[in-house]
């Protein structure tokens, strides 16, 4: 491993210790700050779980329900945080339970690093008990992953999994440790790893390009920026809000992107994509630059890419250079780390207002709310809708809470709804679409942020593919406000049945369980909603309880999701009903 | 962008490591690129390896896969040429049963005419082995295989560029930078 990186001798830890791998491994995760860990034991890892126990003063270790509660509870640590979640699990089944929130954390550039246990190296191969080609396995959905036979190697591995994992664009590294490998002795050392010499984490911004980006800002009359997660991990939240105040520009961002700039902010004109807000859908095609900021125009936000803002000039700022001209051809492309790009962009650009255009937004946010959203916020028809019990929680938290929603119906009608006054505060499975994300997501971001209100937003469906992990919260005294927006649907493969296969709902209709019951089984306090009357006190009730508390809110069986952009449409066919 | 289908090779330079070929692989599988062939070895940098990939596709979409073959940790560059931009070779070994030697003499023609070299020859077999282009290579089949051919195998492409790669340069950037 010498070869490939060099570790400045920056953070030398104390003299060399003779210690067990298993000791190693902690020393590890306390020499990068991890004071808290999600996993589950077994065979392969019990040696590191043997050291958890000894270091439990230092380290606090949940036990989730299952360990892919762990990834996804690590992931919403690191999403609320911005530090590096840690999971942990053993070998075989264990393993490959991670392996869907090490997805989703690939896809959404969630900083993780995940540790499995594996059987002994003599035994690689050889289909012993619980053992998988993790390796193999994680291979296409982790940022690296690396297999340790050697407890000499557990210091350099775990210092690169480390710095990978949080540096440039982040994502999961996954680090594989065979049983001797943890058992045996070596000669501990710590150095934090700040450089792979084949790993560029931040590619350098050209000055030029910043000057051709500025230039086609200063003349556009109609210019718009759509900002990703790539502002929120860049931690450029003050700097984006800056150059849109500045030059005065219209600015919507991506599902991840969401709560960067705060809700109510005269610019933010709202969300793009498949259910996004109508305006900066439609004004896509007609805007004259579009100035992409740390997002990847995923499908779901251009739809169709044949009648994708072709008539605008297109900026894309991205960490990634594999970005660039991925899915939409650029003219300007500035690469580098988005806080330094944006701070060094803002004194090229002329202060501007562009009344008229962003005007145009207010025009079509006015249609968007006469047609779709007095009805989803302020409904006077008779069944209880989702968007009412969002404005009920905005009312209640003033919107200071995290929001962690599953994925669905109610996803988009809680990213589309609620208001926002903190940054990293929506936190979501957006490119993976994991349902089953929120519950045990909620329980990492309210223990990365225990002073904060979390609220967990799950539809029926989602939440009871992980619904195991209310056994975590209450073992963890964990304060996660759950709602569960109950159709008794799969509400959302519901709707594209009703308007793409003739109302053949094969398979969308769920028979629940009492669920009030089930989170009192788990002491866990709660309140079955089904009339309009009760929804306020309920949701008020909810934020006003110092512990974990569960809300079913029974909304109208068949509501849909709008303003909607059918698959392979264009942003400009958005439907409002 | 060009979107004409043409064979471009790709070099990766890589750290030496386990599992790297499952991951570049991966790149291709994942976009339903078939390899035509595939060839690593240590390149002229120590520790450093050197994949040599060939596949038929637009430019533009070569493009996309080394950004994301750069992409990967453990790749330090890569690149795509054309053919005329490269220098480049195929290898193949063919064995035949060596009583052909005498009862059919032209194939003694064959091999002198194709520039193959005979590795080895015993009383039941010979080995020829050739170096070229793949029409000489074929075209050296074709000959043999009137006659017999007990096995043939052909390597994948070999190929320097006619431009430098600048990978050295930026080793010792690194270095530099970190020391």
């Amino acid at each position: 491993m010498n070869t490939q990186t060099a570790n400045k001798k920056q953070e030398v830890a104390e003299e060399t210790m003779r210690i067990t791998g298993s000791e190693a491994i902690i020393r590890c995760l306390l020499a990068e700050g991890v004071d808290i860990l999600y996993g589950y034991p077994g065979g392969a890892i019990m040696p590191v779980y043997d050291e958890l126990y000894k270091f439990r003063d230092q380290i606090h270790h949940v036990l989730t329900r299952h360990e892919q509660g762990a990834a996804h509870a690590a992931q919403g640590y690191a999403r609320i945080s911005g530090r590096v979640g840690v999971a942990i699990a053993t070998s075989g089944p264990g393993a490959t339970n991670l392996i869907t929130g090490i997805a989703d954390a690939q896809i959404d550039s969630t900083p993780m690093v995940c540790i499995t246990g594996q059987v002994f190296s003599h035994l690689l191969g050889t289909d012993a008990f619980q053992e998988t080609d993790i390796i193999g396995i994680s291979t296409p959905v982790t940022k690296w992953n690396h297999q340790i036979t050697k407890a000499a190697d557990i210091p350099e591995v775990l210092a690169k999994a480390f710095y990978i994992a949080k540096s440039g664009r982040p994502g999961p590294v996954l680090i594989d440790i065979t049983k001797d490998a943890q058992v045996s002795e070596l000669d501990f050392k710590y150095e934090k790893c700040t450089g792979v010499r084949s790993y560029i984490p931040i590619p350098k911004t050209k000055p030029e390009s910043l000057s051709a980006a500025a230039e086609l800002i200063n003349s556009a009359k109609k210019p718009f920026i759509i900002w990703g997660q790539g502002v929120i991990l860049g931690q450029a939240e003050n700097e984006l809000k800056a150059v849109m105040e500045k030059a005065g520009i219209p600015s919507a961002w991506t599902i991840l992107g969401a709560s960067a700039i705060p809700t109510s902010h005269n610019l933010n004109v709202g969300m793009v994509g498949m259910h996004g807000n109508y305006a900066p859908n439609m004004l896509t095609n007609e805007c004259d630059v579009l100035i992409a900021i740390g997002m990847r125009f995923d499908d779901r936000v251009t739809g169709s890419l044949n009648t994708y803002a072709k008539q605008a000039k297109i900026i894309h700022f991205d960490i990634d250079p594999a970005e660039i001209d991925k899915n939409v051809k650029t003219d300007v492309a500035v690469l580098g780390d988005s806080k330094d790009s944006l701070a060094r962009l803002l004194p090229l650009l002329n202060e501007n207002k562009h009344a008229d255009w962003l005007q145009k937004f207010k025009d079509l946010y006015a249609i968007e709310f006469d047609k779709v959203i007095k009805g989803d916020i302020s409904p006077v028809k008779e069944g209880l809708t989702m968007g009412e019990v969002l404005k009920q929680i905005n009312i209640e938290t003033k919107g200071d809470a995290a929001i962690v929603s599953d994925v669905g119906q109610h996803q988009m009608i809680a990213c589309r709804y609620a208001e926002f006054t903190t940054t990293k505060s929506n936190i979501t499975s957006g490119g993976l679409g994991t349902m089953g994300f929120a519950l045990p997501a909620a329980i990492g971001a309210k223990m990365a942020a225990p002073e904060r209100e979390v609220v967990a937003i799950i539809g029926d469906g989602g939440y009871q593919m992980n619904i195991q992990e209310l056994g975590t919260i209450f073992q963890q005294k964990a304060a996660v406000k759950i709602v569960v927006l109950n159709n008794e649907f799969l509400g959302m493969v519901r709707q594209w049945q009703q308007l793409f296969f003739d109302k053949r709902y094969a398979s969308t209709e769920m028979t629940n369980p009492d669920f009030v019951t089930i989170a009192k089984g788990y002491h866990i306090a709660g309140k079955r909603v089904t009339k309009r009357e009760e929804l306020a006190d309920a949701v008020k009730e909810m934020i006003a309880s110092k512990e974990s508390y569960f809300l079913e809110v029974c909304v109208e069986k068949e509501g849909n999701v709008f303003p909607m952009i059918p698959t392979g449409a264009s942003v400009s066919e958005v439907r409002l009903s | 962008m060009n979107e004409e289908i043409k064979t471009l090779t790709i070099s990766i330079y890589t750290e030496n490591n386990i599992g790297l070929l499952n991951r570049i692989s991966a790149i291709f599988q994942r976009r339903h690129i078939n390899i035509e062939s595939l060839t690593t070895s240590q390149s002229e940098i120590e520790g450093v390896n050197r994949f040599v990939i060939v596949v038929n596709m637009a430019e533009a979409q070569a493009k996309k896969i080394v950004g994301q073959l750069e992409k990967q940790v453990e790749v330090i560059r890569a690149y795509y040429h054309k053919d005329e931009e490269t220098i480049y070779t195929e290898s193949c070994m063919f064995k035949v049963r060596s009583a052909l030697l005498f009862e059919e003499p032209q194939i003694q023609n064959i091999i002198k005419d194709s520039n193959a070299r005979i590795v080895t020859v015993n009383k039941e077999f010979f080995v020829l082995e050739k170096s070229g282009k793949r029409n000489e290579i074929e075209s050296l089949y074709r000959d043999l295989n009137v006659f017999g051919i007990m096995q043939f195998v052909r390597a994948g492409r070999i190929a320097v560029t006619k431009d430098e790669m600048k990978v050295t340069e930026m080793l010792q950037a690194f270095n530099n930078h970190n020391n």
